[in-house]
């Protein structure tokens, strides 16, 4: 049933191949944490009309289907003057995806952070690109990380529907060695037992790292 | 907003999206399109079904079941949220049948993105059944109820509540979910836009037109939780939990 000389035959392509899928996973994800920042100040401080627009575009983006967004600007960005390569197109879809759900963490950060605080930086006089960066953001970012950490380890499940584009990550890798060979046992399984794995130990560091934060929280 | 509104808002967006689709020379593909639809809720519903029942045992297991049994549910849950849907639909249409065992598409999609959702809900019911103060078990045995009785008409009607909102949360994603079962010749919505995109080469209003039919039953589904939990909550003293 399961052949171990298939096994290992396939091993390394799926190796190179996972490199693909760690590579779209942090860069989506470095994308969706600015653009989550950008959306969730925005929708906290712009001018009414495009706080709305903002809000509306999260919703949006939340509620409807990854995959056909990745369809969308596959098809789409082209059309307009942009073509890109797949692996371009799928890490924007991931990082517009996953921004619109970061943003929401991001602002429960900034709504956690005492009012107190903006009033004292204005006391100071402090111009406002200094009160965020310097004031704000290190006391709203800390108590998020592990909600943030939970997002990464959902958007590296979600880089197998790149396979939909072709980007060669390990999922298309599996199917088209499976249909080489009529053999899809053997990759599908390992690409499974590979993502059982990133998550068991990601998920292990988020609990172990939000231990540590609960920890300093208590002590100050 | 209140449940109304929202279903007014999906179902807008729905019909406009529908009369968008009519009015840019479109019209003879809606049909087809609503058969599309159709795919897609009959595999949301069969899978919010799958999934209760998945959660509802595995959360049981988890919690009063013999360690053997706890065991075994705790594998199928992590088994389930540390490996991507899209790697358990691929491994139950491929695989499966190796081990000579062959199923019809739509029960493969139905089955893993219900295990798949379940996996997740089970978490959710543990904790919204933990979440049930110590005192109400007390009072029960005080009361002489049978453990079952206990679970079924004390515990579980307040736990209820405070499963609902992330169940919603669970059911959107569900919904978005299906759009995968096109990857494995499933025609749902999502195949029915790669199909009319292939044959009509109308790629923008296409696919942004159908990511208003599912922002329309994302909608619906939003209502339909927010309704219940209302309804829910009726009669008791407490707010709903998320203010």
């Amino acid at each position: 049933m399961w052949d171990w000389e298939y096994t290992w035959e396939i091993l390394p392509i799926l190796g190179e191949a996972s490199l693909i899928t760690l590579q779209a996973t942090v860069l989506g994800f470095l994308m969706a944490l600015v653009l989550g920042l950008i959306l969730a100040i925005l929708r906290m401080m712009a001018p009414k009309p495009v706080r709305y627009l903002v809000a509306g575009f999260i919703e949006f983006v939340r509620s409807t289907p990854l995959l056909i967004q990745i369809f969308f600007l596959y098809y789409v960005l082209p059309q307009v003057g942009l073509t890109m390569g797949a692996m371009l197109t799928g890490v924007i879809a991931l990082g517009v995806h996953y921004g619109a759900y970061c943003s929401e963490v991001y602002r429960a950060g900034l709504e956690g952070v005492p009012k107190g605080q903006w009033e004292a930086s204005t006391a100071l006089n402090l111009p406002m690109s200094v009160t965020f960066r310097n004031v704000i953001l290190p006391q709203a970012i800390p108590p998020i990380v592990p909600a943030l950490g939970n997002y990464l380890v959902a958007l590296f499940k979600e880089t197998p529907l790149l396979s939909a584009i072709a980007v060669l990550e390990l999922m298309q890798t599996a199917k088209i060695l499976g249909s080489e060979t009529f053999k899809y046992v053997e990759p599908i399984t390992m690409v499974g037992l590979f993502f059982l794995c990133f998550s068991l130990v990601s998920a292990y560091i988020i609990r172990r790292f939000e231990r540590r934060l609960n920890r300093q929280v208590r002590v100050s | 907003m209140p449940p109304w509104q929202l279903l007014l808002i999906g179902v807008s967006s729905f019909g406009l999206a529908l009369l968008a689709f009519a009015s840019l020379g479109l019209a003879e593909f809606i049909p087809s399109l609503l058969r599309g639809v159709v795919v897609t809720i009959q595999i949301t519903l069969g899978g919010s079904l799958v999934a209760v029942l998945a959660a509802l045992l595995a959360a049981a297991a988890k919690l009063y079941g013999h360690p053997i049994i706890r065991a075994i549910a705790s594998a199928y849950v992590e088994l389930f949220r540390g490996t991507s849907a899209l790697v358990q639909l691929f491994w139950l249409f491929y695989v499966l049948p190796h081990f000579g065992v062959t199923l019809e598409p739509l029960t493969v999609g139905i089955a893993a993105l219900g295990l798949n959702v379940g996996a997740y809900g089970a978490e959710v019911v543990r904790g919204a059944i933990l979440a049930v103060p110590k005192g109400q078990w007390e009072a029960s045995t005080a009361l002489n109820f049978s453990g079952p009785q206990t679970l079924f008409k004390v515990i579980l009607p307040q736990a209820f509540i405070g499963m609902l909102p992330p169940w919603g949360n669970l059911l959107i994603e569900l919904l978005k979910a299906t759009a995968l079962v096109s990857l494995i010749t499933l025609s749902d919505l999502a195949f029915i836009a790669q199909q009319l995109n292939q044959n009509t080469l109308r790629t923008v209003e296409i696919f942004s037109l159908v990511l208003f039919l599912y922002l329309g039953l994302s909608l619906a589904i939003t209502a339909g939780v927010r309704a219940l939990e209302q309804r829910a909550s009726r009669g008791l003293s407490r707010q709903r939990m998320d203010g």
